[in-house]
């Protein structure tokens, strides 16, 4: 890399100091040779830009391990220029003041910063265009989302574990989201989080990490990048303190409640933009603690759309109020009035006598549950779990606080108990657009066995999770727990305690499960009853509303 | 006094017997394989008949019936115990009507002719003593037992015809048939395998333990996770309990589960199952079919607020239909379920269904 830098210097020298001794403005000539030269040195261009942005990082800040670090994982992936550009946005924004600082530079560097500033300006207007999501794109070049519909969507981080680049590209990634504080004097960045334990093979291309390593473990404290609320979400998170779609959802938002509460907007700054991106590295920083649901990747987007609304002539404090307002509005319409909606149409589906089937602790079954309870409703629940999570033993307690009558199995006895069931009642993580349920593991085994003896099956799910997203089997995207979870001690013995050093043993656990909709009988939502074929009727009309 | 002490010595073994089948069956799954009740029951049966007292085939078959009853009232459950003594009890006509000198053949073969014309078959009350007969049955016992002995081998045997390379192979639980199955395939063939731990008593982690140990690629997962991973399943080969007289399966819970995810996926569903397994039993008795174990495995003592408001249910076996089944590998080669029946009409004799 140091020689086609010094190959590229005393050329691009003599081109300048032509120019120079024919006069201060550039000929036409000049001009063109350079565009020529700009074009054969389009290789080596990219690693003049790093060393130049690294250059001017040096001279700014003293923090000498960032920069080394990310030089040679920059090498292999240099031919990838278009992908290379989203990383120097944040660049200009600490380069501006350079020019002003350093008097003595080569005449070679000052060229280059003037043209990766070019660069990078022309790549945050496209950035800006193009923000959709929170992930960084691998190497593919799409053009930006904003000029075709939205049908090549950028493959997600998450699923492409088994991708070194993309894991490389991502680490660079979160070195770079450094929220711009202008008197820090250490640069603290989101942490990598690294897998845990032999994964299986089927699912190599998706992360698996261990509840024992939390990620607030490589933070220092206190972390002056990412705000303690989050700090404390994320951590909630990845120990299954928060756990659930709503409760997860309910609780970023808060979390970006109290975000927005302490923000000030810095000097020459809008609030609409730069909110922005302060709120880009506390996603990464969720994401890396646990991958993001469904439902809270569509809160992020409404709010992102939200912020990005507000006028610039708005005073910060109004705006502020004004987000606020908003959360709470969502808050309030998507998930609460949205129970209410559903537990109301529900209830016309509950007859005196029913034996009703539920699986899991989902909060909106639970909600529909107690609510014909109070509507004097005589039914009796049979509440159906499964190992390692046991969640079923948190609704049965709901349950059974409230006085409703249950019964409680494991999912291997469910085609024992099925013959006594006259409905089921499943909750939903996301409904995707090819009409298919994706929710907790174990949901599509009893829709199957239903299926077999005849019981209807009814999926209980609120519009704000529904997702554009399609996929035929459980093993694109997934999400995979800590496999220590699945190890047991029984009469004293634990079986699998030493799995890690059995080379040919590998545990499972999943998290998610899709099912397929010829299991599912219909679709409660808060705009009706559907099927599960018309989901993409109602993104679309959804989408038309916005 | 050769004679009492002979008696009292197998009536003590008769009792221990008991007590160990009792107290076997109780609590978190057998604490033998059904081979090796196979075999005890088998060695104590040729005990009895070496020991106990008398004097033609249809006395030996009243005590071996009385004792039957017995053993089978003490653990329902464990239904190799009845099939060996209804072996046992064929092997016993057999030789008497081999030592009368009348064909075998004719014997079986209950044709509807010959109900309506002879009429004397039912008759035949083996009252006639024959000196040879305690030694031809004892023969026959130990023929028997040696049977048993090979079994395992027997099916393991088969394996390689039917795993081949590359194959992803799902089983649930334990059972020690599909253990030897899989590790003599894998002596010759690469493939993953992958155990469905089977909740609450997670027999499918020492089988994976095991299976891994043999240096075969393993797997576990949760039993929720079962349908999610069966479509890249090649074939599911399980082990089971007791095989029902209709070709259905009384194996162990989770099993029907599986059953309907590998119909749902066409995925060919094998059954391991050596002969003693197979039970004249049909699957109709709704209360006296399945099995319960204390359901503190499924909901500890420690959640005790809602303990008492809850019923809790942790049933140990399941029924699958033989429309599920593809294939029974057994020791005396493969069937199709709807050959079961036929089968049973070889090893047993009708009326022997009712001890």
């Amino acid at each position: 890399m140091a020689d086609s830098g010094e190959t590229g210097g005393p050329v691009k020298k003599d081109g300048i100091q032509q120019a120079k001794t024919e006069g201060k403005e550039l000929t036409k000539e000049e001009k063109q040779r350079l565009r020529k030269e700009k074009k054969q040195q389009k290789k080596s261009k990219e690693k003049k830009d790093e060393k130049a942005s690294q250059e001017s990082e040096k001279e700014k800040k003293p923090v000498s391990s960032a920069s080394p670090a990310s030089q040679p994982p920059t090498q292999p992936i240099t031919p990838k220029a278009p992908s290379a550009v989203p990383t120097l946005v944040p660049v200009p924004a600490s380069e501006t003041p350079a020019p002003a600082d350093k008097p003595a530079k080569s005449k070679a560097e000052m060229k280059a910063e003037r043209r990766a500033r070019q660069e990078a300006e022309r790549a945050s207007k496209q950035g800006k265009k193009g923000e959709v999501g929170q992930q960084a794109a691998p190497g593919k070049p799409k053009a930006p989302p904003s000029e075709l519909q939205p049908v090549v969507k950028r493959l997600p981080e998450h699923v492409q574990v088994d991708n070194p680049e993309v894991l490389k590209k991502l680490a660079k990634k979160l070195e770079r989201q450094q929220t711009p504080e202008y008197n820090a004097a250490t640069k603290v960045k989101i942490p990598l989080r690294s897998d845990y334990g032999y994964k299986v093979s089927l699912f190599s291309h998706l992360h698996q990490y261990s509840r024992k390593a939390p990620l607030t473990q490589q933070l220092s404290i206190p972390s002056t990048v990412i705000h303690p609320a989050i700090v404390r979400l994320g951590l909630q998170y990845s120990q299954g303190i928060v756990a659930g779609s709503n409760a997860r959802s309910v609780a970023l938002l808060h979390a970006f409640k109290q975000v927005i509460r302490d923000y000030t907007t810095p000097p020459n700054e809008e609030l609409s933009r730069d909110l922005v991106n302060k709120l880009k590295p506390y996603i990464s920083f969720l994401n890396q603690c646990r991958p993001l649901s469904a439902s809270m990747g569509n809160a992020i987007k409404y709010i992102k759309k939200e912020i990005s609304n507000i006028p610039s002539q708005c005073k910060e404090e109004e705006a502020k109020s004004k987000l606020l307002n908003c959360i709470d509005r969502y808050i309030d319409e998507k998930i609460n009035l949205a129970a209410k909606a559903i537990a109301k149409s529900s209830i016309e589906k509950i007859s005196d006598g029913d034996v009703i089937l539920v699986y899991g602790c989902s909060s909106l079954v639970n909600h529909i549950l107690c609510e014909a309870f109070e509507k004097n409703r005589k039914f009796r629940v049979i509440v159906v779990d499964s190992r390692p999570r046991l969640e079923g033993r948190e609704a049965l307690r709901r349950l059974v606080q409230r006085g409703i009558s249950c019964t409680y199995v494991l999912i291997s006895a469910v085609s024992y108990i099925l013959p006594e069931v006259s409905k089921v009642f499943l909750g939903a993580h996301a409904l995707l657009a090819n009409g298919y349920v994706m929710s907790r593991v174990g949901t599509s085994q009893i829709a199957l066995v239903a299926k077999a003896f005849n019981v209807p099956v009814l999926v209980c799910c609120e519009t704000y999770k529904f997702c554009e997203r399609v996929q035929t089997d459980s093993f694109v995207s997934n999400e995979l727990d800590d496999p220590d979870d699945l190890i047991v001690t029984r009469k004293g013995k634990t079986q699998l305690e030493h799995w890690q050093e059995v080379p040919s043993l590998g545990l499972l656990n999943l998290v998610y499960d899709v099912t397929p909709p010829d299991f599912v009988d219909l679709v409660i939502t808060d705009l009706g009853m559907i099927p599960c074929t018309s989901v993409p009727v109602v993104l679309r009309v959804k989408n038309v509303d916005q | 006094m050769p004679g009492p002490d002979k008696e009292t010595d197998l009536t003590e073994r008769i009792e221990a017997f008991l007590s160990d089948l009792k107290r076997g069956g109780s609590g978190t799954g057998p604490l033998r394989g059904s081979a090796e009740t196979a075999r005890e029951t088998t060695a104590l049966l040729r005990r009895i008949t070496a020991q106990a007292r008398w004097s033609s085939a249809g006395d030996l078959m009243e005590i071996i019936r009385k004792e039957g009853r017995r053993m089978t009232a003490a653990q329902p459950s464990e239904t190799t115990v009845g099939n060996m003594i209804r072996r046992v009890l064929k092997i016993i006509r057999e030789e008497y009507a081999r030592s009368r000198g009348s064909s075998e053949e004719t014997d079986q073969q209950e044709s509807l002719h010959k109900l309506l014309t002879s009429g004397g078959l039912s008759e035949e009350n083996f009252r006639q003593h024959f000196a040879a007969l305690k030694a031809n049955v004892i023969e026959a016992i130990n023929e028997l037992l040696t049977e048993l002995e090979g079994t395992t081998d027997n099916i393991a045997m088969q394996a390689l015809e039917h795993i081949h390379s590359n194959e992803v192979i799902m089983t649930i639980g334990r059972s020690r048939t599909v253990e030897s199955f899989l590790k003599d395939a894998a002596r010759k063939r690469k493939f993953h395998v992958i155990v469905a731990e089977c909740a609450p008593f997670c027999q499918g982690h020492k089988m994976a333990t095991s299976l891994s140990e043999a240096g075969i690629e393993t797997t576990v997962i949760a039993d929720a996770a079962i349908f999610a991973v069966m479509s890249r399943v090649n074939k599911v080969i399980i082990g089971t309990q007791t095989v029902l007289a209709n070709g259905g399966l009384r194996a162990v819970n989770g099993t029907h589960t599986l059953a309907l995810a590998a119909k749902h996926h066409s995925t060919p569903l094998i059954v391991c199952a050596p002969m003693f397994k197979l039970s004249p039993q049909f699957p109709n008795e709704e209360d006296t079919f399945h099995k319960f174990v204390s359901p503190h495995e499924v909901l500890p003592f420690t959640e005790g607020e809602i303990l008492s408001k809850v019923n809790v249910h942790c049933p140990v076996f399941d029924y699958v239909p033989p429309e599920l089944i593809t294939l029974f590998i057994s020791n005396i080669g493969g069937h199709a379920p709807s050959y079961i029946y036929r089968l049973m009409s070889e090893l047993y004799h009708p009326e022997d269904h009712e001890l």
